[in-house]
């Protein structure tokens, strides 16, 4: 049994760009945007850094591939830069190369920058991306909302919950997603919605209206690790630390073997159950301050809640109901407006995630601050329900 | 004797109301409006001549997927998708033939349906001829109506089977009643009174005498008579030139399928042996630079076909929308969106490389624990079983299934959008995502029972290739037997 992340590294430092439709930004902007406020926020000069990450999906239309997009637009030091992509977990994969290179002692202060430059392509929701040669001979012709959709029809068939049930739990999400994002600042999309705009926007993929998907935004995110010692030795107090990095990625068990139900995601719960056992969380749903999830549809959140073992199985969309993670709720969820608002773009997200539980954990998230929160977990999701790579992340108070 | 051990038919569910077309089309031609009855069968986008012809094939062989038997395949078209790739070869890989058969791709007359079955027959040994065709005509045009889309096929065999062969006539004399030029496109038409009294009237006769002679058989003792043709009347006057009863004229179907091309001479014989009794005498004749005729005797040892060409028209789906007609057939420059700009360059390695699984359907089963996958892989999906080299080659295009999980996705391209697509799990083991055809929004849910179609996949309209794979689909019958079930 392998020993763990816990308390073994800090966040020194974390920047986010403004996200949204960027038309005035590149990626260079965008991640030089990101970085900055990250240096600024560590105190430290690029002469200390000593390595690295960079995540980035879709490099046809975005930075481009390799390691020289990030070190060109920050002028890094000659140092090593590794270009990570996971899907839309790539921005987690990238904090899990400069967490890792801290704890073992290859770097004493390690970079993550994810980026995507989304706004490039002429038309709504996220590019066609190329899918190599042998899927599309075999794959439908599908997207993203298609995919995840169709949790929706295996999760009612399987807990019995009616389309008009479902469909309402949903709405609940994005309209609780819509009222945190009005109150950040860096988020694509600040207007808050009411239930019946979410239930009667237009179908996007059956049962998925427009506000039941995330945007698709232009954005960068960045984060500056390094160990306690050195983080306490360079004045920082109060320290955040990481507390669990749990990555579970599909072996094709979902999609070829006649076991999983499609109704939730079996990474997922390996992820966390993994994540909480290296955090030393055996309560999740009353030691869990606070959490961003991987909303990138809001059916996917509202089984979520069950994969990450806060809710009971089957019961994810009564808790949604009853508000249990609205801002006031039991455990807030997606508390800077989530991917639903804050935005997608698909290498900064799990970053992004990482950024705002940062800021909650050191009492910095103005408007959207919670009371005195110990343990914020992210999870940052890439693939498809049948398909896909589960990243859970856990940061909290040094000590707790 | 050689015959037909047994047959299989196959029209597309789509029926398009020929009044939508004529209203539609009233102020540019109204002398077409008295057409305006009836409807024509409709290839869903996804279907085209060879898909049709798989879907017949299948309906001839029935259920059991060990095809060894088969010993040559011929497919007869004059709208074949490819002009330079053996068409019966995409068809002989769908149907999981054997490696070791002959094929060919009859063509080039609108009597070469009949021509590759006589031709099958005359060979000897057992073979399965296919016959599948969708043809285009222009808006407005007399086509438009006339034409229907559809498919037959045939197993041959030495024996009498179903229907014992007694006679074959042809007659080839290049009269050019129309033509379709290289490049495809549509066909050129002549006047109809000299098709019909210079043509028809005096090149099908001599057929169908020799096929009669060849027989020993006296017109007179012709049961069924098929012969299709779109002008009014025309079957009846050839029986009568050739002294056939008035009564053994059987139904050209048009009014409720109009008429397939080349394979339509195929259907009738499909539907005549439907119909016939022991010993009754079936001919069948059709027109095309000559003729071609074949004349059987009908066993009365007949093994139906689960859908046959009855069953092919009772399960019909009424379409208005003479838009959607126009569209499936690229005779609209319509806004695809700018996700339908993706290249559809077709990899010829990978293609070839997982042909058995591409066009087959095959997937693979561990001989070890008996897990049921696909794709076939090296190393087992099983959980806590990962056993290397272990899985044989598993069909599952005739396997029972049903949907787990599905969406209807209007976001992505779709040639029928929404694009309905979904997690689908076979009876006996394993399931793959997939697209879901023929389907309406609201007719998906979990545990629907579907079964496989062989479909178009993607069309490559840069390069001229046509992709093909398997889809799902509502499976009707076992639908129908749930719902009676429930009712009880």
């Amino acid at each position: 049994m392998p020993r763990g992340i816990r308390d073994k590294v800090a966040i020194l430092g974390m920047g986010c760009s403004k996200f949204g439709e960027r038309w005035d930004a590149g990626p260079d902007d965008l991640m030089v945007e990101a970085y900055l406020e990250a240096m600024q926020d560590a105190g430290v000069e690029p002469t200390q850094l000593d390595a690295a990450w960079f995540s980035t999906h879709i490099d046809e239309i975005g930075s481009g591939k390799g390691g020289t997009p990030l070190s060109i637009a920050l002028r890094l030091p000659n140092i090593a830069v590794t270009r990570v992509e996971n899907f839309c977990a790539s921005g987690s994969e990238a904090f899990r190369g400069a967490v890792y290179a801290v704890a073992a002692g290859a770097a004493d202060i390690a970079l993550a920058v994810g980026v995507e430059k989304l706004k490039d392509t002429g038309y709504g929701g996220l590019p066609v991306a190329n899918p190599g040669t042998l899927n599309p001979q075999i794959m439908p012709n599908g997207s993203a909302p298609g995919n995840f959709a169709q949790l929706a029809s295996a999760y009612r068939a399987k807990h019995g919950v009616s389309k008009d049930e479902l469909k309402r739990a949903i709405a609940h999400v994005s309209v609780k997603s819509h009222a945190n994002g009005a109150k950040n600042p860096k988020a694509h999309l600040r207007k808050p919605i009411t239930a019946e705009q979410a239930l009667n926007a237009p179908l996007i993929a059956e049962p998925l209206g427009l506000f039941d998907c995330c945007g698709v935004s232009d954005g960068a995110a960045a984060a500056i690790v390094t160990t306690p010692e050195i983080a306490r030795s360079l004045g920082k107090r109060d320290l955040v630390t990481v507390k669990a990095l749990q990555l579970s990625v599909s072996n094709g068990y979902e999609s070829q073997y006649n076991g999983w139900d499609g109704s939730h995601f079996h990474t997922a719960r390996i992820a966390a159950g993994k994540a909480y056992k290296e955090a030393g969380i055996e309560r999740p749903r009353e030691q869990i301050s606070m959490m961003e999830v991987h909303d990138c549809f809001s059916i996917t959140e509202l089984v979520t809640m069950e994969d990450l073992f806060i809710s009971p199985e089957g019961q994810g969309w009564r808790d949604v109901l009853d508000g249990f993670y609205d801002a006031d709720g039991g455990v807030p969820c997606q508390i800077d407006g989530g991917l639903k608002c804050f935005g997608h773009p698909i290498g900064a997200s799990g970053l992004r995630m990482l950024y705002e539980m940062y800021l909650q954990l050191q009492g910095r998230a103005g408007e959207r601050q919670l009371a005195n929160p110990v343990f914020g977990m992210t999870h940052n999701l890439g693939g498809a329900p049948a398909s896909n790579v589960c990243s859970v992340a856990i940061i909290g108070q040094e000590g707790a | 004797m050689a015959g037909i051990a047994a047959w299989g038919a196959y029209a597309p569910r789509l029926r398009l109301s020929r009044k939508a077309v004529t209203e539609a089309n009233a102020w540019v031609a109204p002398n077409l409006r008295a057409k305006g009855k009836g409807e024509r069968s409709m290839a869903n986008w996804d279907e085209d001549a060879l898909t049709m012809a798989v879907e017949a094939a299948r309906d001839a062989l029935g259920p059991d997927d060990d095809r060894g038997h088969i010993e040559s395949l011929y497919f007869a078209s004059t709208t074949a998708p490819f002009v330079d790739r053996l068409n019966a070869g995409v068809i002989s890989a769908a149907l999981t033939l054997e490696k070791s058969i002959a094929a060919s791709d009859v063509t080039g007359s609108q009597r070469c349906g009949l021509t590759a079955l006589g031709q099958a027959l005359a060979a000897g040994g057992r073979s399965l001829v296919t016959i599948g065709e969708h043809r285009k005509a222009r808006a407005a045009s007399t086509q438009e109506l006339d034409f229907g889309d559809g498919a037959a096929a045939f197993v041959i065999s030495d024996e009498p089977g179903a229907a014992e062969l007694l006679g074959r006539g042809s007659v080839t004399d290049d009269f050019v009643d129309h033509f379709r030029g290289d490049g495809g496109g549509f066909d050129y038409y002549w006047e109809e009174r000299w098709i019909r009294d210079e043509g028809i009237v005096k090149l099908v006769p001599p057929a169908i005498r020799k096929a009669l002679e060849t027989a020993g058989l006296s017109p007179g003792q012709v049961d069924h008579f098929c012969f299709p043709s779109t002008f009014s009347g025309m079957a009846a006057t050839v029986a009568k030139a050739v002294g056939i009863r008035a009564e053994a004229v059987r139904d050209n179907l048009g009014a409720v399928m109009g008429e397939a091309g080349c394979a339509h001479g195929p259907i009738m014989l499909a539907h005549a042996l439907e119909d016939a009794k022991e010993n009754e005498v079936v001919l069948v004749a059709q027109f095309g630079q000559g003729a071609e005729a074949l004349v059987f005797r009908a066993t009365g040892q007949r093994r139906r076909p689960a859908r046959g060409v009855t069953g092919s028209l009772a399960d019909r789906e009424p379409e208005t929308n003479y838009l959607k007609f126009l569209t499936f057939n690229g005779l609209i420059e319509w806004d695809k969106g700018m996700r339908a700009e993706k290249d559809n360059k077709t990899a010829l390695t990978t293609l070839y490389r997982n042909e058995d699984m591409i066009l087959g359907l095959v997937g693979g089963r561990c001989r070890e624990t008996g897990v049921v996958q696909f794709p076939r892989t090296r190393i087992s999906v099983a959980p806590n079983s990962p056993a290397v080299d272990t899985q044989e080659p598993y069909r599952f295009a005739e396997r029972r299934a049903n949907v787990l999980s599905y969406s209807a996705d209007y976001l992505t391209f779709s040639m029928a959008p929404p694009n309905h697509y979904g997690m689908i799990v076979f009876e006996g083991g394993g399931r793959i995502m997939m697209d879901i055809t023929d389907v309406s929004p609201g007719d998906v849910e979990t545990g629907l029972p579907v079964r496989m179609v062989f479909r178009v996949k993607e069309v490559d309209e840069k390069r001229g290739f046509v992709r093909y794979f398997w889809k799902a689909a509502p499976d009707r019958a076992a639908i129908a037997a749930r719902n009676a079930q429930a009712a009880e």
